[in-house]
Protein backbone atom coordinates (compact mmCIF):
# COMPACT_ATOMS: atom_id res chain seq x y z
CA UNK A 1 0.00 0.00 0.00
CA UNK A 2 1.38 3.89 -0.82
CA UNK A 3 1.65 5.56 2.97
CA UNK A 4 2.17 9.15 3.69
CA UNK A 5 4.86 9.93 6.82
CA UNK A 6 3.20 12.18 9.54
CA UNK A 7 6.07 13.60 11.24
CA UNK A 8 6.75 16.23 14.01
CA UNK A 9 9.43 17.18 16.11
CA UNK A 10 10.77 18.18 20.01
CA UNK A 11 13.69 19.84 19.40
CA UNK A 12 15.76 20.60 22.60
CA UNK A 13 17.98 23.38 22.23
CA UNK A 14 20.65 25.21 25.29
CA UNK A 15 20.58 28.12 25.69
CA UNK A 16 23.67 29.97 25.25
CA UNK A 17 23.64 31.37 28.70
CA UNK A 18 26.59 32.16 30.86
CA UNK A 19 24.74 30.42 34.15
CA UNK A 20 22.34 27.55 34.60
CA UNK A 21 18.36 28.29 34.25
CA UNK A 22 17.79 28.06 38.69
CA UNK A 23 21.15 28.36 40.20
CA UNK A 24 24.68 30.84 39.51
CA UNK A 25 26.45 28.09 38.23
CA UNK A 26 28.61 27.84 35.14
CA UNK A 27 27.14 26.30 32.12
CA UNK A 28 30.01 24.46 30.84
CA UNK A 29 31.04 21.64 28.37
CA UNK A 30 33.84 19.58 29.31
CA UNK A 31 34.83 20.74 32.61
CA UNK A 32 35.58 17.88 35.27
CA UNK A 33 33.22 16.25 36.34
CA UNK A 34 31.06 17.54 39.21
CA UNK A 35 32.66 20.76 39.46
CA UNK A 36 29.93 23.45 38.20
CA UNK A 37 27.34 22.19 40.86
CA UNK A 38 25.65 24.19 43.89
CA UNK A 39 23.11 22.84 46.45
CA UNK A 40 20.22 24.21 43.98
CA UNK A 41 21.62 22.08 41.11
CA UNK A 42 22.12 18.60 42.96
CA UNK A 43 18.47 19.05 44.77
CA UNK A 44 19.73 19.56 48.09
CA UNK A 45 16.71 19.71 50.61
CA UNK A 46 15.49 22.96 51.42
CA UNK A 47 17.00 25.15 48.59
CA UNK A 48 15.34 27.07 46.31
CA UNK A 49 15.26 28.04 42.34
CA UNK A 50 15.69 31.04 41.11
CA UNK A 51 15.11 31.89 37.17
CA UNK A 52 17.65 33.39 35.60
CA UNK A 53 15.98 36.82 33.40
CA UNK A 54 18.39 35.65 30.16
CA UNK A 55 17.00 32.11 29.98
CA UNK A 56 13.54 34.00 29.73
CA UNK A 57 14.47 36.80 27.14
CA UNK A 58 16.08 34.35 24.82
CA UNK A 59 13.02 31.76 24.86
CA UNK A 60 11.03 35.25 24.17
CA UNK A 61 13.02 36.33 21.43
CA UNK A 62 12.95 32.66 19.87
CA UNK A 63 9.35 32.64 19.67
CA UNK A 64 9.38 36.00 18.44
CA UNK A 65 11.35 35.33 15.18
CA UNK A 66 9.31 31.91 14.65
CA UNK A 67 5.64 33.83 14.71
CA UNK A 68 4.90 32.61 18.50
CA UNK A 69 2.60 34.27 20.72
CA UNK A 70 4.35 34.61 23.65
CA UNK A 71 1.62 34.09 26.89
CA UNK A 72 1.59 37.23 28.73
CA UNK A 73 1.50 34.60 32.20
CA UNK A 74 3.54 31.56 31.93
CA UNK A 75 3.94 28.86 34.34
CA UNK A 76 6.71 26.19 35.63
CA UNK A 77 5.55 22.83 36.57
CA UNK A 78 6.91 19.43 37.74
CA UNK A 79 7.79 16.61 35.67
CA UNK A 80 8.10 13.53 38.20
CA UNK A 81 10.13 10.26 37.58
CA UNK A 82 12.95 8.96 39.20
CA UNK A 83 16.50 8.94 37.22
CA UNK A 84 19.99 9.11 38.49
CA UNK A 85 20.79 11.98 36.48
CA UNK A 86 17.33 13.99 37.86
CA UNK A 87 18.53 14.52 41.54
CA UNK A 88 15.49 16.34 42.85
CA UNK A 89 13.29 13.53 41.05
CA UNK A 90 11.61 15.50 38.96
CA UNK A 91 12.44 17.77 36.39
CA UNK A 92 11.04 21.49 36.55
CA UNK A 93 9.42 22.55 32.75
CA UNK A 94 6.46 24.03 31.49
CA UNK A 95 2.86 21.67 30.98
CA UNK A 96 -0.12 24.42 31.31
CA UNK A 97 1.12 28.05 29.98
CA UNK A 98 4.35 27.43 28.28
CA UNK A 99 6.38 30.72 27.66
CA UNK A 100 5.56 30.42 23.70
CA UNK A 101 3.03 29.03 21.61
CA UNK A 102 1.62 28.99 18.25
CA UNK A 103 4.25 29.70 15.71
CA UNK A 104 5.69 28.48 12.63
CA UNK A 105 8.30 28.35 10.19
CA UNK A 106 8.92 27.87 6.39
CA UNK A 107 10.97 25.69 4.88
CA UNK A 108 11.70 24.78 0.73
CA UNK A 109 12.08 21.69 -0.27
CA UNK A 110 12.19 20.32 -3.86
CA UNK A 111 11.76 24.28 -4.94
CA UNK A 112 8.06 24.20 -2.67
CA UNK A 113 7.45 26.46 -0.03
CA UNK A 114 6.14 24.46 3.30
CA UNK A 115 4.70 26.43 6.35
CA UNK A 116 5.35 24.16 9.50
CA UNK A 117 3.52 25.13 12.48
CA UNK A 118 5.19 25.38 16.06
CA UNK A 119 2.63 24.09 18.91
CA UNK A 120 4.99 25.81 21.46
CA UNK A 121 8.10 26.55 22.69
CA UNK A 122 8.64 25.70 26.56
CA UNK A 123 11.73 26.28 29.52
CA UNK A 124 12.81 23.58 31.44
CA UNK A 125 16.63 22.58 32.80
CA UNK A 126 18.35 19.76 31.74
CA UNK A 127 19.44 16.68 33.36
CA UNK A 128 23.08 15.49 34.57
CA UNK A 129 25.10 12.88 32.53
CA UNK A 130 25.16 9.03 33.32
CA UNK A 131 28.63 7.18 32.86
CA UNK A 132 27.99 3.90 31.92
CA UNK A 133 30.97 1.34 32.95
CA UNK A 134 31.35 -1.80 30.80
CA UNK A 135 31.20 -4.44 32.86
CA UNK A 136 31.26 -3.23 36.03
CA UNK A 137 27.61 -3.01 38.01
CA UNK A 138 27.42 0.39 39.13
CA UNK A 139 27.47 3.94 37.06
CA UNK A 140 28.93 6.87 37.58
CA UNK A 141 26.57 10.86 37.44
CA UNK A 142 28.22 14.03 36.87
CA UNK A 143 25.78 16.55 37.57
CA UNK A 144 27.54 19.27 35.81
CA UNK A 145 24.76 19.84 33.08
CA UNK A 146 22.11 19.18 35.51
CA UNK A 147 20.65 22.27 35.59
CA UNK A 148 21.65 23.92 32.39
CA UNK A 149 18.60 25.77 30.11
CA UNK A 150 16.64 24.33 27.64
CA UNK A 151 14.28 25.34 25.64
CA UNK A 152 11.85 22.37 23.89
CA UNK A 153 11.11 23.23 20.19
CA UNK A 154 7.23 21.24 19.46
CA UNK A 155 6.50 21.41 15.99
CA UNK A 156 3.00 20.37 14.31
CA UNK A 157 2.66 16.76 12.74
CA UNK A 158 3.50 19.13 9.74
CA UNK A 159 5.86 17.28 8.15
CA UNK A 160 5.80 14.39 5.48
CA UNK A 161 9.34 13.02 4.29
CA UNK A 162 12.84 12.82 6.26
CA UNK A 163 13.78 15.56 3.79
CA UNK A 164 11.09 18.26 4.73
CA UNK A 165 12.15 17.23 8.57
CA UNK A 166 16.05 17.34 7.85
CA UNK A 167 15.30 21.64 6.32
CA UNK A 168 12.68 22.15 9.02
CA UNK A 169 15.78 21.47 11.72
CA UNK A 170 18.37 23.15 9.36
CA UNK A 171 16.18 26.04 9.29
CA UNK A 172 15.20 26.22 13.09
CA UNK A 173 19.03 25.88 14.02
CA UNK A 174 19.84 28.60 11.41
CA UNK A 175 17.17 31.01 13.23
CA UNK A 176 18.49 30.16 16.53
CA UNK A 177 22.11 30.83 15.57
CA UNK A 178 20.77 34.32 13.76
CA UNK A 179 19.40 35.38 17.27
CA UNK A 180 22.37 34.30 19.25
CA UNK A 181 20.07 32.27 21.97
CA UNK A 182 22.17 29.01 21.14
CA UNK A 183 24.92 27.50 19.30
CA UNK A 184 22.60 24.33 18.41
CA UNK A 185 25.80 22.62 18.25
CA UNK A 186 24.72 19.22 17.61
CA UNK A 187 27.71 17.60 18.12
CA UNK A 188 28.02 18.91 21.47
CA UNK A 189 24.60 18.12 22.17
CA UNK A 190 23.47 21.71 22.54
CA UNK A 191 20.72 20.52 19.82
CA UNK A 192 19.16 17.35 20.10
CA UNK A 193 16.06 15.92 18.84
CA UNK A 194 13.01 13.68 19.44
CA UNK A 195 11.34 11.88 16.52
CA UNK A 196 7.56 11.40 16.67
CA UNK A 197 6.52 9.52 13.40
CA UNK A 198 3.51 7.56 12.08
CA UNK A 199 1.83 6.00 8.74
CA UNK A 200 -1.60 6.57 7.16
CA UNK A 201 -2.81 5.85 3.67
CA UNK A 202 -1.63 8.22 1.47
CA UNK A 203 -4.85 10.74 1.16
CA UNK A 204 -6.08 9.86 4.81
CA UNK A 205 -6.80 12.58 7.05
CA UNK A 206 -7.11 10.56 10.18
CA UNK A 207 -3.69 9.75 12.11
CA UNK A 208 -2.09 6.16 12.66
CA UNK A 209 -0.57 5.00 15.90
CA UNK A 210 2.98 6.56 16.21
CA UNK A 211 6.13 5.69 17.10
CA UNK A 212 8.85 7.82 19.31
CA UNK A 213 12.44 7.87 18.68
CA UNK A 214 14.38 9.70 20.77
CA UNK A 215 17.71 11.42 21.27
CA UNK A 216 18.73 11.65 17.71
CA UNK A 217 21.75 13.65 17.37
CA UNK A 218 22.67 14.68 13.67
CA UNK A 219 21.05 15.39 10.61
CA UNK A 220 21.99 12.40 8.97
CA UNK A 221 20.72 10.12 11.74
CA UNK A 222 17.45 12.60 11.57
CA UNK A 223 17.29 11.28 7.85
CA UNK A 224 18.63 7.70 8.25
CA UNK A 225 15.98 6.72 11.60
CA UNK A 226 13.02 8.11 9.54
CA UNK A 227 13.85 6.10 6.68
CA UNK A 228 13.66 3.27 8.80
CA UNK A 229 11.03 4.19 10.58
CA UNK A 230 9.17 4.62 7.34
CA UNK A 231 10.49 0.85 5.94
CA UNK A 232 9.51 -0.84 9.61
CA UNK A 233 5.97 0.70 9.66
CA UNK A 234 4.82 0.00 6.43
CA UNK A 235 5.99 -3.46 6.76
CA UNK A 236 4.13 -4.07 9.86
CA UNK A 237 0.60 -2.25 8.30
CA UNK A 238 1.36 -4.11 4.85
CA UNK A 239 1.40 -7.15 6.79
CA UNK A 240 -2.14 -6.27 8.92
CA UNK A 241 -0.52 -5.82 11.83
CA UNK A 242 -0.47 -2.62 14.44
CA UNK A 243 2.29 -0.28 14.56
CA UNK A 244 3.04 -0.44 18.76
CA UNK A 245 2.99 3.22 20.60
CA UNK A 246 6.51 3.26 21.80
CA UNK A 247 9.65 4.67 22.64
CA UNK A 248 12.92 3.76 20.44
CA UNK A 249 16.18 4.53 20.20
CA UNK A 250 18.49 4.71 17.27
CA UNK A 251 21.19 2.55 16.12
CA UNK A 252 23.61 4.96 13.96
CA UNK A 253 26.31 1.91 13.44
CA UNK A 254 23.32 -0.46 11.70
CA UNK A 255 20.81 2.69 10.73
CA UNK A 256 18.31 0.82 12.26
CA UNK A 257 15.72 1.87 15.45
CA UNK A 258 15.16 -0.19 18.59
CA UNK A 259 12.18 -0.58 21.25
CA UNK A 260 13.82 0.93 24.11
CA UNK A 261 11.53 -1.43 26.93
CA UNK A 262 13.40 -0.10 30.07
CA UNK A 263 11.45 2.89 30.13
CA UNK A 264 8.01 2.29 28.74
CA UNK A 265 5.75 2.29 32.64
CA UNK A 266 6.98 5.86 33.60
CA UNK A 267 5.14 7.73 30.93
CA UNK A 268 3.08 8.38 33.84
CA UNK A 269 5.07 12.13 34.97
CA UNK A 270 2.08 13.23 37.23
CA UNK A 271 2.81 17.16 35.98
CA UNK A 272 1.73 19.55 38.97
CA UNK A 273 2.63 23.49 39.20
CA UNK A 274 5.86 24.01 40.86
CA UNK A 275 5.43 25.55 44.24
CA UNK A 276 8.87 26.85 44.38
CA UNK A 277 8.61 29.33 41.52
CA UNK A 278 6.08 32.49 40.77
CA UNK A 279 4.57 33.03 37.51
CA UNK A 280 6.76 34.90 34.35
CA UNK A 281 4.07 37.61 33.60
CA UNK A 282 5.42 39.59 30.27
CA UNK A 283 4.39 42.89 29.15
CA UNK A 284 4.18 44.24 25.73
CA UNK A 285 6.77 46.67 26.74
CA UNK A 286 9.73 44.03 27.73
CA UNK A 287 8.18 41.92 24.15
CA UNK A 288 8.53 45.47 21.65
CA UNK A 289 11.98 45.45 23.75
CA UNK A 290 13.04 42.32 22.87
CA UNK A 291 11.60 42.55 19.10
CA UNK A 292 14.25 45.46 18.50
CA UNK A 293 17.09 43.12 19.22
CA UNK A 294 15.72 40.81 16.16
CA UNK A 295 18.18 41.07 13.37
CA UNK A 296 17.13 40.21 9.88
CA UNK A 297 16.12 36.56 9.90
CA UNK A 298 17.46 34.27 6.99
CA UNK A 299 14.32 33.82 5.17
CA UNK A 300 14.15 38.30 4.94
CA UNK A 301 17.81 37.83 4.16
CA UNK A 302 17.19 35.45 1.47
CA UNK A 303 14.78 37.45 -0.35
CA UNK A 304 16.54 40.53 0.20
CA UNK A 305 19.80 39.14 -1.51
CA UNK A 306 17.53 37.59 -4.17
CA UNK A 307 15.77 41.44 -4.76
CA UNK A 308 19.31 43.79 -4.22
CA UNK A 309 22.30 41.71 -5.60
CA UNK A 310 20.18 39.96 -8.44
CA UNK A 311 21.02 36.46 -6.82
CA UNK A 312 19.50 33.28 -8.26
CA UNK A 313 17.49 32.35 -5.62
CA UNK A 314 19.61 28.89 -4.82
CA UNK A 315 23.00 31.42 -4.40
CA UNK A 316 20.83 33.57 -2.26
CA UNK A 317 19.43 30.56 0.31
CA UNK A 318 23.30 28.89 0.92
CA UNK A 319 24.41 32.50 1.19
CA UNK A 320 22.42 33.40 4.10
CA UNK A 321 22.52 29.88 5.47
CA UNK A 322 24.57 31.89 8.51
CA UNK A 323 24.62 35.29 9.40
CA UNK A 324 28.87 35.55 8.80
CA UNK A 325 28.81 33.88 6.15
CA UNK A 326 25.56 36.65 4.84
CA UNK A 327 27.91 39.25 6.08
CA UNK A 328 30.98 38.16 4.40
CA UNK A 329 29.22 37.92 1.25
CA UNK A 330 27.74 41.60 1.58
CA UNK A 331 30.95 43.06 2.25
CA UNK A 332 32.87 41.65 -0.58
CA UNK A 333 29.81 42.14 -2.73
CA UNK A 334 29.93 45.88 -2.01
CA UNK A 335 33.78 46.60 -2.31
CA UNK A 336 33.72 44.67 -5.40
CA UNK A 337 30.41 45.98 -6.87
CA UNK A 338 30.02 42.58 -8.69
CA UNK A 339 27.86 40.78 -6.45
CA UNK A 340 27.35 37.55 -8.63
CA UNK A 341 30.73 36.99 -9.74
CA UNK A 342 31.39 37.03 -5.44
CA UNK A 343 28.53 34.66 -5.29
CA UNK A 344 30.21 32.33 -7.83
CA UNK A 345 33.65 32.40 -5.97
CA UNK A 346 32.25 31.95 -2.31
CA UNK A 347 30.11 29.33 -3.43
CA UNK A 348 32.65 27.44 -5.82
CA UNK A 349 36.64 27.63 -5.01
CA UNK A 350 35.73 29.60 -0.96
CA UNK A 351 33.36 26.67 -0.42
CA UNK A 352 35.73 24.14 -1.65
CA UNK A 353 38.75 24.55 0.12
CA UNK A 354 36.58 26.07 3.36
CA UNK A 355 35.06 22.45 3.49
CA UNK A 356 38.19 20.64 2.69
CA UNK A 357 39.53 21.65 5.92
CA UNK A 358 35.81 21.78 7.71
CA UNK A 359 36.37 25.69 8.78
CA UNK A 360 33.64 28.27 9.11
CA UNK A 361 33.73 31.79 7.43
CA UNK A 362 35.11 33.15 10.41
CA UNK A 363 38.45 31.87 9.97
CA UNK A 364 38.75 32.04 6.66
CA UNK A 365 42.13 33.05 5.59
CA UNK A 366 41.12 35.56 2.26
CA UNK A 367 39.01 38.32 3.92
CA UNK A 368 36.33 39.96 2.15
CA UNK A 369 38.29 43.26 1.17
CA UNK A 370 40.79 40.64 -0.63
CA UNK A 371 38.48 38.83 -2.19
CA UNK A 372 36.72 41.72 -3.57
CA UNK A 373 40.29 43.12 -4.45
CA UNK A 374 41.00 40.05 -6.83
CA UNK A 375 37.60 40.08 -8.63
CA UNK A 376 38.39 43.96 -9.30
CA UNK A 377 41.41 42.87 -10.96
CA UNK A 378 39.64 40.27 -12.99
CA UNK A 379 37.19 43.06 -13.88
CA UNK A 380 40.24 44.92 -15.12
CA UNK A 381 41.47 43.04 -16.85
CA UNK A 382 44.93 42.96 -15.02
CA UNK A 383 44.40 38.74 -14.41
CA UNK A 384 42.14 36.32 -16.27
CA UNK A 385 39.80 34.10 -14.84
CA UNK A 386 41.91 31.49 -15.38
CA UNK A 387 45.17 33.12 -13.46
CA UNK A 388 42.66 33.96 -10.90
CA UNK A 389 41.96 30.69 -9.49
CA UNK A 390 46.01 29.99 -9.30
CA UNK A 391 46.36 33.44 -7.27
CA UNK A 392 42.70 32.96 -5.19
CA UNK A 393 44.89 29.17 -3.78
CA UNK A 394 47.45 31.49 -3.24
CA UNK A 395 45.62 34.09 -1.41
CA UNK A 396 44.02 31.09 0.84
CA UNK A 397 47.35 29.70 1.90
CA UNK A 398 49.49 32.90 2.16
CA UNK A 399 46.78 35.12 3.44
CA UNK A 400 48.51 37.65 0.94
CA UNK A 401 46.42 40.02 -1.25
CA UNK A 402 45.91 39.23 -5.00
CA UNK A 403 48.07 42.52 -5.76
CA UNK A 404 50.90 41.44 -4.10
CA UNK A 405 50.81 37.78 -5.33
CA UNK A 406 50.54 38.58 -8.84
CA UNK A 407 53.16 41.16 -8.94
CA UNK A 408 55.27 38.65 -7.06
CA UNK A 409 54.89 35.84 -9.48
CA UNK A 410 54.76 37.62 -12.48
CA UNK A 411 51.15 36.77 -13.52
CA UNK A 412 49.69 39.93 -15.04
CA UNK A 413 47.70 39.33 -17.59
CA UNK A 414 49.29 40.08 -21.32
CA UNK A 415 47.18 42.28 -22.80
CA UNK A 416 49.60 43.88 -25.30
CA UNK A 417 48.40 42.59 -29.11
CA UNK A 418 52.26 42.85 -29.94
CA UNK A 419 53.08 40.19 -27.72
CA UNK A 420 50.17 38.03 -28.71
CA UNK A 421 50.37 38.12 -32.12
CA UNK A 422 54.12 37.01 -31.75
CA UNK A 423 52.95 34.07 -29.45
CA UNK A 424 50.51 33.01 -32.12
CA UNK A 425 53.30 33.29 -35.33
CA UNK A 426 55.41 31.16 -33.18
CA UNK A 427 52.86 28.26 -32.62
CA UNK A 428 51.05 28.31 -35.67
CA UNK A 429 54.74 27.66 -37.22
CA UNK A 430 55.55 25.18 -35.10
CA UNK A 431 52.20 23.13 -36.19
CA UNK A 432 52.05 23.80 -39.84
CA UNK A 433 49.65 20.18 -39.99
CA UNK A 434 47.06 21.36 -37.37
CA UNK A 435 47.00 24.93 -39.55
CA UNK A 436 46.89 23.00 -42.80
CA UNK A 437 44.19 21.08 -41.65
CA UNK A 438 42.04 23.90 -39.80
CA UNK A 439 42.34 25.90 -43.30
CA UNK A 440 40.79 22.71 -44.91
CA UNK A 441 37.67 23.00 -42.95
CA UNK A 442 38.63 21.28 -39.75
CA UNK A 443 37.06 23.96 -37.50
CA UNK A 444 37.45 22.29 -34.05
CA UNK A 445 41.25 22.50 -34.11
CA UNK A 446 40.44 26.46 -33.27
CA UNK A 447 40.76 25.26 -29.68
CA UNK A 448 43.89 22.91 -30.25
CA UNK A 449 45.67 26.35 -31.00
CA UNK A 450 43.69 28.67 -28.25
CA UNK A 451 45.02 26.10 -25.64
CA UNK A 452 48.54 25.97 -27.34
CA UNK A 453 48.75 29.93 -27.11
CA UNK A 454 47.66 29.65 -23.87
CA UNK A 455 50.02 27.37 -22.58
CA UNK A 456 53.01 29.35 -24.40
CA UNK A 457 51.92 32.45 -22.58
CA UNK A 458 51.75 30.53 -19.44
CA UNK A 459 48.10 31.19 -19.20
CA UNK A 460 48.87 34.92 -19.03
CA UNK A 461 47.67 35.90 -22.48
CA UNK A 462 44.07 37.56 -22.16
CA UNK A 463 41.69 35.15 -23.45
CA UNK A 464 39.81 37.16 -25.35
CA UNK A 465 42.34 39.19 -27.21
CA UNK A 466 43.97 35.44 -28.07
CA UNK A 467 40.35 34.12 -29.83
CA UNK A 468 40.26 37.76 -31.87
CA UNK A 469 43.75 37.59 -32.72
CA UNK A 470 44.22 33.90 -33.42
CA UNK A 471 40.68 34.04 -35.41
CA UNK A 472 42.45 36.53 -37.58
CA UNK A 473 45.87 34.75 -38.10
CA UNK A 474 44.67 31.69 -38.84
CA UNK A 475 42.88 32.54 -42.19
CA UNK A 476 45.36 34.37 -43.20
CA UNK B 1 -14.84 9.95 45.23
CA UNK B 2 -13.59 6.45 45.52
CA UNK B 3 -9.98 5.62 44.07
CA UNK B 4 -9.13 1.77 43.75
CA UNK B 5 -6.27 -0.76 45.16
CA UNK B 6 -5.29 -0.74 41.35
CA UNK B 7 -4.49 3.14 41.15
CA UNK B 8 -2.93 2.39 44.59
CA UNK B 9 -0.48 0.28 43.35
CA UNK B 10 0.52 2.22 40.45
CA UNK B 11 1.01 5.54 42.36
CA UNK B 12 3.10 3.12 44.82
CA UNK B 13 5.12 2.09 41.95
CA UNK B 14 5.91 5.58 40.45
CA UNK B 15 6.63 6.42 43.91
CA UNK B 16 8.94 3.47 44.16
CA UNK B 17 7.38 2.29 47.41
CA UNK B 18 6.79 -1.36 48.42
CA UNK B 19 3.36 -1.88 50.31
CA UNK B 20 2.35 -4.48 52.09
CA UNK B 21 -1.19 -5.83 51.48
CA UNK B 22 -2.20 -4.40 54.94
CA UNK B 23 -1.22 -1.02 53.92
CA UNK B 24 -2.71 -1.13 50.45
CA UNK B 25 -5.92 -1.83 51.97
CA UNK B 26 -5.51 0.84 54.59
CA UNK B 27 -4.37 3.63 51.71
CA UNK B 28 -7.07 2.63 49.66
CA UNK B 29 -9.14 4.04 52.22
CA UNK B 30 -7.64 6.98 53.25
CA UNK B 31 -7.05 8.42 49.88
CA UNK B 32 -10.54 7.69 49.40
CA UNK B 33 -11.44 9.96 51.96
CA UNK B 34 -9.09 12.91 51.37
CA UNK B 35 -9.96 12.80 47.90
CA UNK B 36 -14.16 12.75 48.76
CA UNK B 37 -13.07 15.72 51.11
CA UNK B 38 -11.24 17.64 48.35
CA UNK B 39 -14.35 16.79 45.85
CA UNK B 40 -16.39 19.48 47.93
CA UNK B 41 -14.47 22.17 46.40
CA UNK B 42 -16.28 21.00 43.43
CA UNK B 43 -19.47 22.40 44.80
CA UNK B 44 -18.04 26.02 44.26
CA UNK B 45 -18.94 28.23 41.14
CA UNK B 46 -15.40 29.06 39.93
CA UNK B 47 -16.81 30.66 36.25
CA UNK B 48 -14.48 34.00 36.10
CA UNK B 49 -11.91 33.11 38.07
CA UNK B 50 -8.77 33.20 36.85
CA UNK B 51 -6.56 29.71 37.86
CA UNK B 52 -4.08 30.42 40.84
CA UNK B 53 -0.43 30.37 39.45
CA UNK B 54 0.76 30.13 42.59
CA UNK B 55 -0.14 30.62 46.04
CA UNK B 56 1.91 34.24 46.80
CA UNK B 57 0.83 37.04 44.83
CA UNK B 58 4.20 37.87 43.21
CA UNK B 59 5.50 37.40 39.42
CA UNK B 60 9.27 37.83 37.54
CA UNK B 61 11.42 36.66 40.44
CA UNK B 62 14.42 36.10 38.73
CA UNK B 63 18.40 36.60 38.29
CA UNK B 64 20.70 38.59 36.47
CA UNK B 65 23.04 35.86 34.12
CA UNK B 66 26.09 36.13 36.45
CA UNK B 67 28.51 33.10 37.27
CA UNK B 68 29.07 32.57 41.11
CA UNK B 69 31.48 30.51 42.79
CA UNK B 70 30.43 26.41 42.44
CA UNK B 71 30.88 23.79 45.47
CA UNK B 72 33.80 21.92 45.11
CA UNK B 73 34.25 18.77 43.97
CA UNK B 74 35.12 17.16 46.90
CA UNK B 75 31.96 19.17 49.01
CA UNK B 76 29.59 18.14 46.15
CA UNK B 77 30.48 14.58 46.67
CA UNK B 78 30.73 14.83 50.81
CA UNK B 79 27.01 13.31 51.53
CA UNK B 80 26.84 10.50 48.41
CA UNK B 81 27.10 7.20 49.94
CA UNK B 82 29.16 5.91 47.91
CA UNK B 83 32.04 7.89 44.74
CA UNK B 84 34.30 7.33 42.48
CA UNK B 85 36.79 9.10 40.25
CA UNK B 86 34.65 12.82 40.95
CA UNK B 87 31.28 10.60 40.10
CA UNK B 88 28.51 9.83 42.00
CA UNK B 89 28.34 6.03 41.94
CA UNK B 90 25.19 4.79 41.81
CA UNK B 91 23.63 0.80 40.98
CA UNK B 92 23.98 -0.28 37.13
CA UNK B 93 21.65 1.88 34.52
CA UNK B 94 20.08 -0.90 33.03
CA UNK B 95 19.45 0.51 29.38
Amino acid sequence: MNYEAVIGLEVHAQLQTNTKIFCSCETAFGEEANTRTCPVCIGMPGVLPVLNRKAVEYIIKTGLATDCTINRSSRFARKNYFYPDLPKGYQISQYELPVCEHGKVEIVVDGQVRTIGITRIHLEEDAGKNLHQSGGNSSLVDLNRAGTPLMEIVSEPDLRTPEEATEYLKKLRSILRYIEVSDADMEKGNFRCDINISLRPAGSTTFGTRAEVKNVNSFKFVQKALEYEIKRQAQILDEGGKVVQETRLFDSSKNVTFSMRSKEEAHDYRYFPEPDLVPIVTSQETIDGIKATIPELPDAKRSRFVRTYGLPEYDAYMLTQTKALAAYYEEAAGLSGQPKVVSNWMMGELMRLMNAENREIEESPIRPDKLAGMIKMIGEGTISTKIAKTVFEEMYKSGKDAATIVKEQGLTQVSDTGAIEKIIAEVIAANPAQHADYKAGKEKLFGFFVGQVMKASKGKANPDLVNDLLKKKLNE
Amino acid sequence: MKISQQEVEHVAKLARLELSDQEKAKLTDQLSNILTYVEKLNELDTKGVEPTAHVLDMKNVMRDDAVEPSLSQERALANAPEKAAGHYKVPKIIE
